[in-house]
């Protein structure tokens, strides 16, 4: 005789160790089989798009410093970018460099988190986290150095940057840049052939080429799913056509693969700092003009390669000191949308894994 | 005078084990600190040795909380079903040789007590997840009870091959059979021991039933105050239990020379709990169904080629050279390992919806 048996709703989040903020899924198990996943957004909503609207273009910045806040001077950069692309401002060429720097620093820094926050998630006992936070300390030192903060940084301006580099940065970077790839090899050692990990990563929450694409999925994710696709190289903004570097991307777009492209990127990354330490010019960091910017009527959407997607800045122009709309395009609230398919059929460990491998920050999914 | 010395001793294995499970809970937070290069607690006590203490202290004042649509019953009582298997296991043990070793030490069924009463404690933690009404809890209680009695048969099967080569049940008896420890007699009949035992506590890769990134607290999720501390020093107790039944069936107990047999039997214990929560801080988790397959198709098969291994040595005269039969065993234990982990894989793959 067949007993009988109903599915059950569990609610994860948003109060759940590893939905990395107030995340929440109403997911429906048959045993602990995955029948049923709805993400449930909107518990980190803050309003940015509309509180954009009664702040100057140069107030707005930071409030971006909170969206994804493992990577603040990426929206910094992303969000400048747009304005002056509005209001038609030059960038001096060493501000572009020290964006560049920085852009580039805040990936390796979010990926670091991102891996070790993965592995958590596959029931690590923080000792990769922890491991990852030794790495990331250092370049939290650096940032600290450049603005004095270690989590929202408020560096840049429209125009350029807000003050030029300490002198000390520079040769503490390159530093950094020479000890950095010893540190990667050493977790790739400990990691990328671990047993129970490949176990637990390969083969799960597969999201095919296709899907990505039609969830118009980007970054990390996207490029795990076979993808070539980097706004660096696909639609070059500020100085990133003058370096040399590779797209890492993966064959089968699993929760390892993504894992992987990740470890590349932090490689590519630290090649392109090598590159930027080597060609950065001495000058001014901010461009001339008023402070209080007022671009001409129009409209603009500016995109950037955040670490984690593709970070876009939507703004409308009515000619006045502030925006007369704004919208942001989280690359971790896209990349989101693909979740339910991924996760169906698979268990409830496998669920948080995925999850864990999208790498999402909520500031920047509810915003 | 029998119960004078039971009731002493009773009091004393309390305390004692209690002590070493809180030495236990210190060694285990700055040794996984240490792992992790943070200094771990480090302000109660010299050295942080006193953080245990004001732990329980902090505990024991928190308000113990029923859930509503719980059974406040079952409720109380999973945490002491859970609790109390733990202690009973050290009744057997037996901490050095001779008079008052133990509360019972050379009872000649040792063997099968240990394993009886070990099983126990699964009750309580599937009591736990039942009356909590909580689907976290549930589903923690879900996989122990799948986790707990799967595991049950390859820990048995790998002490079968301990009973046949000392030849008797009694721990006392076992130990002095050990001329050379037994792990090196028989290294696969350990390593399925640890394995085993390290799924039956709840530990690091086997620790689904209370894996905090999955279920949050498995099965205690809704559990404060005492009752909380009674499965948390369950947790350590049951450690330290398979640990030293593991220092006393394989290791050698109390043998050792210069230092006096009770040290070298603590020092066996703690060395294994050292090597348990070394696997904690180093390795990720397994999924419910790779457990399983672990469990089945892995340590199933070994303990099985353990016991036909012994089997054969014992029955043999020609094999029943000590030398020779460790060297037999030591080769046959890598080969089989290298085999099956070549053929058997323990991914899992989607379920189709």
């Amino acid at each position: 005789m067949a007993l009988r048996t109903e599915p059950i709703v569990l609610n994860m989040g948003p109060q759940h160790p590893s939905t990395h903020g107030v995340f929440r899924m109403r997911v429906t198990f048959d045993g602990e089989v995955i029948v049923g996943l709805d993400p449930v957004f909107g518990y980190l909503h803050r309003g940015f798009d509309k509180l954009a609207e009664s702040r100057t273009y140069t107030q707005f910045i930071p409030l971006t410093d909170r969206l994804d806040y493992l990577a603040s001077m990426s929206n910094n950069f992303g969000y400048c970018l747009a304005v002056e692309r509005l209001a038609g401002i030059e960038v001096p060429e060493r501000a572009e460099y020290i964006r560049v720097i920085m852009a580039e620093m805040m990936r390796i820094s979010s990926h670091l988190m991102a891996i070790g926050f993965f592995l958590n998630d596959c029931g690590a006992f923080f000792t990769p986290l922890l491991y990852m936070y030794r790495e990331r300390e250092k370049l939290l030192d650096l940032f600290d150095m450049v603005s004095g903060q270690r989590l929202t940084y408020n560096y840049m301006r429209i125009g350029g940057v807000s003050h030029d580099l300490p002198p000390e940065f520079l040769p503490a970077l390159r530093k950094f840049v020479q000890e950095m790839p010893a540190f990667i090899d050493e977790y790739d050692q400990l990691l990328a052939e671990n047993e129970i990990l490949l176990a637990r990563s390969k083969g799960v929450g597969i999201l095919p080429r296709e899907m990505a694409i039609n969830a118009s999925a980007s970054g990390p994710v996207l490029r795990a799913s076979g993808v070539k696709w980097d706004l660096r190289k696909k639609d070059p903004y500020s100085v990133y056509p003058r370096f040399d570097f590779d797209i890492p991307t993966a064959e089968t777009g699993d929760c390892y693969d993504r894992y992987r492209v990740k470890v590349q990127e932090m490689r590519q990354s630290l090649r392109i700092l090598e590159q930027a330490l080597a060609q950065i010019p001495e000058g001014p960091v901010r461009a001339e003009g008023p402070h209080l910017v007022r671009p001409p009527r129009g409209e603009v959407y500016s995109r950037i390669e955040a670490p984690k997607g593709e970070l876009g800045f939507y703004i409308v122009s009515d000619g006045s000191v502030a925006p007369y709309r704004l919208h942001v395009r989280g690359p971790s609230f896209i990349n989101l949308t693909a979740l339910r398919e991924m996760c169906l059929g698979w268990k409830l460990a496998d669920a948080i894994a995925i999850l864990g491998s999208i790498d999402i920050v909520m500031g920047e999914v509810d915003r | 005078m029998d119960w004078l010395h039971w009731i002493a001793f009773a009091v004393f294995i309390v305390v004692f084990v209690l002590g070493m499970s809180m030495f236990g809970i210190w060694l285990e937070r700055r040794g996984v600190a240490r792992l992790q290069m943070r200094p771990g607690p480090n302000r109660a006590g010299p050295l942080g040795l006193l953080q245990p203490v004001a732990d329980a202290v902090k505990i024991l004042l928190k308000e113990d909380i029923v859930p509503e649509r719980g059974d406040r019953l079952l409720h109380t009582l999973a945490p002491i079903v859970a609790f109390v298997p733990a202690l009973m296991v050290f009744a057997v043990v037996p901490f050095w040789r001779g008079e008052g070793a133990g509360l019972v030490p050379d009872m000649n069924i040792g063997l099968v007590y240990l394993v009886a009463i070990s099983s126990i404690s699964i009750v309580g933690a599937f009591t736990a997840g039942w009356a909590s009404n909580n689907k976290y809890s549930l589903m923690g209680a879900m996989r122990s009870m799948a986790q707990m009695v799967s595991y049950e048969v390859p820990l048995v099967l790998s002490l079968v091959g301990v009973a046949l080569a000392a030849g008797s049940l009694s721990l006392v008896r076992i130990v002095e059979a050990q001329s050379v420890p037994f792990i090196l007699l028989q290294p696969l009949g350990f390593l399925v021991y640890f394995l085993a035992a390290l799924a039956e506590l709840n530990r690091t890769p086997f620790d689904l039933l209370e894996a905090e990134s999955e279920i949050v607290a498995g099965y205690h999720t809704e559990y404060s105050g005492m009752k909380f501390v009674m499965f948390y020093l369950g947790e350590y107790t049951h450690t330290l239990a398979a640990a030293a039944i593991g220092a006393t069936l394989f290791l050698g107990g109390w043998k050792g020379p210069l230092l006096p047999p009770f040290l070298w039997f603590l020092i066996k214990v703690f060395a294994l709990f050292v090597v348990i929560f070394w696997i904690r801080g180093t390795l990720p988790r397994l999924r419910v169904d790779q457990l399983m397959a672990f469990a089945w198709k892995f340590l199933l098969p070994l303990a099985l080629v353990n016991i036909f291994l012994v089997a054969v040595e014992m029955s043999t005269q020609s094999l029943r050279t000590l030398w020779v039969m460790v060297a037999v065993n030591i080769v046959a234990g890598v080969l089989a390992v290298y085999l099956f982990s070549r053929l058997g894989r323990v991914r899992g793959g989607r379920v189709a919806v």
